[in-house]
């Protein structure tokens, strides 16, 4: 008989691929585990300990990220004293750093002075520019904890905001290790790590300098990883709210890589790209051109009009006219000089079914197999 | 590709060449970076340049310009020599190895060495830890293609992987990069002058047949047309009279740009649809304004074969249109009516007359896209080629000797140019720079040196230098850097300010017609 894969979660017998975690399990068969540190396909670390469940025999809890399944298990998920833990790990992150959602409480004294300088900090009269977004607030919310427990801890490192594409807000980052674990594991850009020690620990790039000037290349992999507002977008920060942008997925305009991404639609802009997660070729990773180099769509300098020349100088016209002018034009050196004396470049930029069209527009109406793009170029 | 993506971390050696992989394809350079760093994969790079990836690579050659060839036949003949290639593939699948293997005879790693500048021992390493993994994947881009012997660079990385036996398994093949979205869709979609959709051949009368029958017309024509590297010389000998370009912009692309914007005069009648009025756009007679990908439906086909869908987001700007829209208006004012509904009726003629299309539809690739070949709607689709034959039967080795690039350094001209992209720009800028922070991180053109050539030429890191080629000059700053081989300067083609291709050279590969921009002799100066 071969060997026995199953595992007991919550009383429900499951099995198992073997060198499977916990977590990996009790995901499969859609069992929710809370996790906040834990990064699909980066080495589980155990960092942040809100994964924690009970498992029965053992001494303490177990990080269900990093333990692996074994024959026999008998894990409860959401035990009372599974509860327990995860509301102390929530509540002491919640206590350090500038999370200024409600869910810090409004019932001490000191929450109005506590908005007031985190509003300071940030040059923002809002709250969090994550609300909303946000891991720890989901999960403070499911657990029903505030931040009040302890005394706020202060936050040591001033933002960052000395680069164009990302802020670094040290005062609400929670040390849960994905961003790292994003830069060295999945993009190997290896630009940030963990630095300093104890109360001091700070994420910090080429030795505590400024992101521009390490070996970062802004593919943003740690802006999609943070699980707080910890690290956002600039441009987004504060103007652009989950609520207000609807997402529609598509394929990146860029390289021939074909990286599956999210455009966040505002107001008919588009206004934020994240990567498509757990869905090749990508598996939700960009790089600083597909995440960032968007503002081309919306360019004020975009063609808006049919243009005819006239005497050297441009002048808009109609479509109709345009249009005329083009097939009449077309349609006399086809006459005069014969189909060859007419070319076509289509082009790498555009669809399939475009550059199907413009093939076919050389080949059965111009009738020259004239036709290329810049493939070689 | 003739294999996938996620291939590339099954594999246990990558040889990566003529392709600066972090900045022009980033998110798959990490697949390359975590195959080393975390699956124990083998790197060797081949690069003139001391790129990003080389970091990464146990094994880095740094060849002259132009070698391309050399080095290969001198992997091949240490392989041979030493028994490492896989004889039972050699003996199954291929044909020709003798004159291979008598055609590499001759390029022993000491005379390699002489042509490439690679060190003997060092290129025979390299040619051992390829040969001796049993998954040896080889990734090229640009940096092989783009040389009056491109096609032998490509013929012999492929007679190389053929001799290992590294097709048509996971984590084998011969993969070339795609720089842009969709250059692999305008290929299969019959983008070239001498095929249709597929590749099926224009002078093949059973391809033309079928394609009349299709598109119930009468008349195609069977000769292969003009790629676009020779229609724009053919316009200055007045053979082409009028062009329709579509989203491209060969006055800042094209190589020799003083020449091109020359032989663009002389056309009679210049049509540019495009997104931005750019370079090309200004000297058009009629420009119609198209709209971006994020302003259509439709689908891309990316670098290792997977048909992909694109979807709109938003509202083209003003009156601009789809490509296809304006394309098909411009047909039925010739009295050729052309009407789709939408692009998926497009994609369903596609299918009709495309055999590596067939299988596929809007509903398969709605959540994840397929690999072509993908003959009928039951097919999973082929992430991996050749995995029982290839196409022609048996793989034939191609036996090519190395010939010198097409221009090469003298007294007057003493320093080689090369020419490439930077991570935060792409192609000739009209996308990226509209974006602030891209261009704060790459603002401006420059010319990458070696601090030796600095000395040598008396330019310091930040002047202003004179870069000049038998074709033309232009102004860029000096970037010393450790990434450039003494004798060789880098310069990327983005910028039209200062635009490298007013320096590069127009010879072409004569069978892919691709000019040769990674090589060509220039001289330095520091500007007056």
């Amino acid at each position: 008989m071969s060997e026995q894969h199953q595992i007991i979660i919550n009383g429900n017998e499951f099995s198992y691929e073997p060198g499977e975690t916990i977590l990996e399990t009790a995901r499969r068969n859609h069992i929710d585990i809370p996790t906040l540190c834990y990064l699909k396909g980066a080495t589980p670390t155990g960092e942040c300990r809100i994964c924690v469940v009970e498992v029965e025999g053992a001494r303490t809890l177990a990080a269900s990220c990093a333990t692996p399944a074994a024959n026999g298990m008998i894990v409860r998920t959401e035990s009372p004293k599974v509860v327990e833990a995860r509301r102390l790990i929530i509540q002491l992150m919640l206590s350090s750093g500038n999370h200024n959602c409600a869910v810090r409480g409004s019932d001490s004294k000191d929450w109005t002075q506590f908005q007031l300088d985190v509003h300071q900090a940030d040059s923002s009269s809002e709250l969090c520019p994550v609300w909303g977004d946000c891991r720890l607030q989901d999960l403070a919310y499911r657990y029903q904890v505030s931040g009040e427990r302890f005394p706020k801890t202060e936050t040591v490192y001033p933002i960052e905001s000395v680069n164009p594409f990302i802020v670094r807000d040290f005062s609400r980052c929670i040390l849960c290790g994905r961003c790292v674990q994003a830069c060295n594991e999945v993009q190997v850009n290896n630009a940030i790590h963990f630095g300093y020690r104890g109360a001091s620990t700070k994420i910090i790039a080429a030795g505590d300098r400024p992101l521009k000037d390490s070996d970062c290349v802004f593919c943003g992999e740690c802006v999609q990883a943070c699980p707080v507002g910890a690290l956002v977008e600039k441009d987004v920060r504060y103007r652009v709210r989950p609520r207000d942008t609807k997402k529609v997925r598509t394929t990146c305009g860029y390289c021939g890589v074909g990286c599956q991404m999210f455009l966040h639609v505002k107001d008919g802009k588009v206004v934020k790209v994240t990567g498509v997660e757990d869905v090749a070729p990508n598996y939700g990773s960009l790089c600083v051109k597909g995440r960032f180099g968007f503002d081309f769509i919306s360019s004020p300098e975009r063609l808006t009009v049919p243009l005819i020349k006239e005497n050297g100088k441009f002048r808009e016209a109609s479509w109709d006219e345009a249009l005329d002018l083009t097939a009449k034009k077309l349609g006399e050196i086809k006459e005069q000089h014969g189909p060859d004396s007419i070319g076509v470049l289509t082009s790498a930029r555009i669809t399939n079914e475009e550059n199907y069209i413009a093939q076919k527009f050389a080949r059965a109406v111009l009738k020259t197999n004239n036709v290329d793009h810049c493939a070689r170029l | 590709m003739t294999n996938t993506i996620g291939c590339i971390e099954k594999a246990d050696v990558i040889l990566v060449t003529g392709s600066n992989t972090t900045e022009n394809h980033p998110v798959l350079s990490a697949s390359v970076k975590r195959a080393v760093s975390f699956r124990g994969a083998r790197l060797i790079v081949v690069d003139p340049r001391n790129i990003k990836i080389a970091g990464f690579a146990h094994q880095r050659l740094r060849p002259n310009l132009g070698t391309d060839v050399a080095w290969i036949n001198g992997m091949m003949h240490v392989i041979i020599k030493e028994n490492l290639y896989d004889k039972t593939f050699v003996e199954n699948r291929t044909a020709g190895f003798d004159e291979l293997k008598k055609t590499v005879e001759t390029y022993t790693p000491e005379h390699v060495e002489k042509i490439t500048g690679i060190p003997a021992k060092q290129l025979a390493d390299a040619a051992r830890m390829y040969a001796e993994a049993q998954r040896g994947s080889i990734l090229y881009c640009m940096g092989i293609t783009q040389h009056t012997s491109g096609t032998d660079n490509v013929k012999s990385l492929a007679n190389l992987a053929m001799l290992c036996g590294n097709l048509g398994i996971e984590g084998g093949g011969v993969n070339p990069l795609r720089g842009q979205n969709n250059v692999q869709g305008a290929c299969d979609m019959g983008g070239l002058p001498n095929v249709f959709t597929a590749y099926q051949p224009v002078n093949s009368p059973d391809a033309l047949k079928k394609m009349e029958g299709g598109w119930n017309v009468t008349g195609l024509s069977a000769k292969p047309g003009l790629k676009a590297t020779e229609m724009i010389p053919a316009a200055l000998e007045g053979k082409i009279k009028a062009l329709y370009i579509i989203g491209e912009n060969p006055l800042v692309s094209d190589p020799d740009l003083n020449h091109a914007e020359h032989c663009l005069k002389h056309l009679d009648f210049l049509v540019v649809q495009d997104i931005f009025l750019t370079e090309t756009a200004k000297s058009a007679d009629v420009v119609l304004p198209s709209a971006c990908f994020a302003e259509k439906e439709g689908t891309f086909s990316n670098t290792e074969r997977r048909v992909q869908r694109v979807r709109k987001a938003a509202e083209p700007p003003g009156q601009a249109k789809e490509d296809w829209k304006i394309t098909a208006e411009i047909s039925t004012r010739m009295g050729h009516p052309m009407s789709y509904s939408d692009t998926e009726a497009i994609f369903g003629e596609i299918r009709k007359v495309t055999p590596s299309y067939a299988g596929i539809t809007y509903q398969r690739i709605e959540e994840e896209g397929i690999h072509w070949p993908c003959p009928n709607t039951e097919h999973p689709g082929t992430p991996v080629l050749h995995t029982a034959q290839f196409p022609i039967g048996k793989g034939k080795f191609h036996a090519v000797e190395w010939m010198p690039p097409a221009e090469t350094a003298d007294a007057e001209y003493p320093v080689y140019l090369t020419t490439g992209r930077v991570i935060y720009q792409y192609h000739t800028g009209t996308m990226t720079m509209k974006t602030g922070g891209l261009n704060e991180r790459a603002p401006e053109s420059f010319v990458e040196i070696s601090p030796a050539d600095g000395g040598k030429y008396g330019l310091r890191h930040g002047d202003l230098a004179e870069i000049a080629s038998r074709r033309g000059s232009i102004t860029a700053r000096v970037q010393f850097s450790d990434k450039a081989a003494d004798g060789t300067v880098f310069i990327p083609f983005h910028f039209a300010a200062a635009a490298a291709n007013r320096l590069t050279n127009a010879a072409l590969d004569p069978v892919s017609g691709i000019p040769e921009y990674k090589v060509c002799a220039v001289r330095l100066s520091k500007a007056a």
